[in-house]
């Protein structure tokens, strides 16, 4: 499309011309946009606590009360099995990071439409608009681990040096939302069905995910190995070994990972090509 | 010689037209769209390819340059193409076809407040809105307070900005926007709010940043704005380039443009699409004292202008006017209908049906040169139902005017004919 360069006098060129097809990604302008992704970050986190007498504190009444209904249900009706581990700390080990992912996704599909007022009015790389989604959603994380805190505290689990792998293992959780969010952002653009569909498919998700019950019960063998192709499945199971210990996550962990670096790579290709169309569609 | 700072070649953008019924918005359409398309393929072989949905170029061969440090003003009809150029010039949007190169940090104007949140207090939006137009975080540090000057919301500063008035709000937005810096700087119709004192200051602002020598392209429907800030203007019309000139020929010819017949303006249905009753403008007519539709009046003479128009409904405190204004865009005098006392008591409400509107102009009032008319219907602080600033121009001829005798152009839009005394007092 257009692409940036400096001349000897230092003055930037933009050149002006029909694009076709796939693009490259420019990686370079967007860190150059770096600090309007910061913005629309705290945009968001700003407004969506502002009026509500409880402000930021409902990020940590959230998971606390799905852990409450988790236990309840899942735990003391159903008896389903918890590696172990006492059912409420089984679950909010899960549900943090699960919180993370279905937040960023289902931020980040919308993100393009509900900004359709600057895409249509602004040059900016849209890349920017999905990011900060998912980067607000990173915001809710934090003040959430609060609780993760409170209740090893609680049940005496002290982690271990595996902690250290937490950030690579949010990333990755991160990774895998905005890989999904690209696309259904993308296609959301000209089809609004996604977004009556998001809330669906984080449903179906959540249920496909390890969360209210261990990942034993998932057969061993191919089903294991399909189970794995939800990226969420290593995500989760990483994230409860790297605080509580217990069985290390194994080769399925490899194929969530595929899984991501292909959704992402492809999300962003698609993502490039349908950028242009944007501000004339949306 | 002088740099370039835009050069555009046979820029084209063609838009899909017919969006509602031929475009697939959701799911459900794309399948049975496609299910239908390949039932007709089937059928029809290749033909249902050239079929194809209907297309619009909104702009078309547009070519031009802009020297660095130049102020180049656009004008054109509502769907003339204008605000496409820009998007296409501020990259929010690609050409279809053609080339264009920019030289230089492009910040573009296309609304004010753009990426305003009405939750977040006036500070929080302004470094919002600063990042989103283009401004680094220290560069807002900076310019804060002289941003907070320039608004006037003083100490509403840190209340949202939901709760300001609407003239706060856009005074903020505009302040942020003035504050920027780029080499190039393109602004769509940012004059066209607000109040007149802010307007203004606007204006003065934009003819600052024309003088520090930044490249500026302005789109305006103000005439006067164009005028006062602009050398030079393009005109365009349905999506072409017809004409670049000096600003004040520009506008003279866009004025002129488009005029079905001359002394008389209508309007069919298709010019007034977003104006759904109760007003539905009919005709405007300049007419010489014996009372025909005439281009050219004779201001010795006097004579009259009417609208016509038809009200679907009833309507209270309806007053129809006109503006009158010189092709240099100052405005002459605007009157109503119901200026009279006794007419605005005996037409308080206006019951549906066909109606006109005439006034007569005094002989010896105008000066010659041609003017332009526009049309006003509104209810006082209720609702402007039409408007339309220049709906058509007409010329007035000076013959028979006081001071004929000189044949010499007299300054000013009115030639009034006054009665003068001449008394010796002194030796």
């Amino acid at each position: 499309m257009e692409n940036t360069q400096l001349q000897k006098n230092q003055t930037p060129v933009t050149y002006l011309k029909p694009s076709k097809g796939w693009l490259s990604i420019d990686f370079k302008e967007l860190w150059r946009y770096r600090e309007l992704v910061y913005f629309l970050t705290w945009r968001d986190i700003k407004v969506r606590y502002k009026q509500a007498v409880l402000g930021i504190a409902w990020a940590v009444l959230q998971p606390v009360l799905t852990v409450l209904i988790f236990t309840v249900v899942f735990g003391i009706l159903l008896k389903t099995p918890s590696q172990d581990l006492p059912y409420p700390l089984f679950a909010i080990s899960a549900l943090l990071p699960w919180q993370l992912f279905a937040n960023a996704l289902q931020r980040s599909s919308i993100s393009l439409v509900g900004n359709a007022n600057l895409i249509t009015k602004i040059y900016f790389p849209r890349l920017a608009i999905p990011l900060s989604a998912v980067m607000a959603a990173l915001v809710d994380f934090g003040v959430s681990f609060i609780v993760l805190i409170a209740m090893m505290a609680y049940y005496r689990y002290m982690p271990g040096w595996n902690m250290l792998w937490l950030p690579v293992i949010i990333l990755f959780a991160l990774l895998t939302a905005l890989a999904v969010g690209l696309w259904l952002s993308a296609i959301n653009v000209q089809y609004r069905d996604v977004q009556h569909m998001v809330p669906f498919i984080v449903q179906v998700w959540m249920y496909a995910s390890p969360i209210v019950y261990p990942i034993d019960i998932i057969p061993e063998g191919i089903w294991r190995v399909l189970y794995g192709l939800n990226p969420m499945v290593g995500v989760i199971q990483s994230y409860r070994w790297a605080l509580l210990g217990g069985d290390q996550p194994d080769a399925t962990m490899w194929i969530s990972v595929l899984v991501v670096i292909i959704l992402l790579v492809s999300g962003l290709f698609y993502f490039r090509r349908m950028e242009k169309t944007f501000a004339d569609i949306v | 010689m002088s740099e370039i700072a835009i050069r555009v070649e046979n820029i084209a953008k063609q838009y899909r037209i017919g969006l509602l019924q031929e475009r697939p918005d959701t799911l459900r359409d794309l399948v049975t769209s496609n299910v239908q398309r390949a039932g007709r393929w089937f059928k029809r072989g290749d033909e249902s390819r050239s079929e194809g949905p209907s297309y619009i170029w909104a702009l078309k061969d547009i070519s031009f340059e802009v020297e660095r440090g130049q102020v180049l003003g656009i004008v054109g009809r509502n769907g003339a193409g204008k605000s496409t150029l820009l998007k296409i010039l501020s990259r929010v949007t690609d050409p279809t076809m053609g080339y264009g190169e920019i030289h230089g940090r492009v910040g573009s104007l296309l609304e004010v407040g753009t990426g305003f949140h009405p939750e977040l207090s006036g500070r929080e939006n302004i470094y919002l809105n600063g990042a989103i137009l283009g401004m680094r975080r220290e560069e807002i540090d900076r310019k804060f307070d002289e941003i907070v000057a320039f608004s006037e919301v003083g100490r509403f500063i840190d209340t949202p900005v939901k709760r300001f008035s609407s003239g706060m709000y856009l005074r903020l937005a505009f302040a942020v926007a003035a504050h920027l810096e780029p080499e190039i700087l393109v602004v769509d119709e940012v004059l066209a709010v607000g109040d007149a004192e802010f307007q203004r200051k606007c204006l003065g602002k934009m003819s600052d940043v024309a003088q520090e020598g930044r490249t500026v392209l302005f789109v305006s429907h103000n005439m006067s704005a164009i005028l006062r800030l602009t050398q030079e203007t393009i005109v365009l019309d349905q999506g072409k380039m017809v004409m670049r000139a000096p600003t004040s020929d520009a506008v003279d010819h866009y004025l002129n443009m488009g005029l079905t017949k001359q002394g008389e303006r209508t309007w069919s249905d298709e010019d007034i699409f977003n104006h759904k009753g109760p007003f539905i403008p009919v005709a405007l007519r300049v007419l010489n004292p014996e009372k025909q539709v005439v281009d050219t009046v004779i201001a010795a003479e006097g004579f009259s202008i009417e609208v016509e128009y038809q009200l679907s409904e009833d309507i209270s405190g309806l007053r129809v006017g006109i503006y009158m204004m010189t092709t240099r865009g100052e405005f002459v005098f605007t009157s109503f209908d119901t200026d009279a006392e006794h007419m605005f008591d005996e037409h308080t409400t206006r019951a549906s049906g066909r109606y006109i509107s005439r006034c007569e102009i005094p002989p010896d009032l105008m000066n010659e040169g041609r003017y332009v008319l526009g049309v006003n219907a509104s209810s006082y602080r209720i609702q402007r139902y039409f408007q339309d600033d220049k709906a058509l121009t007409f010329t007035v001829d000076a013959t028979g005017a006081p001071g004929m005798q000189w044949p010499e152009p007299r300054l000013g839009p009115v030639r009034p004919k006054l009665d003068w005394s001449i008394g010796k007092v002194g030796r």
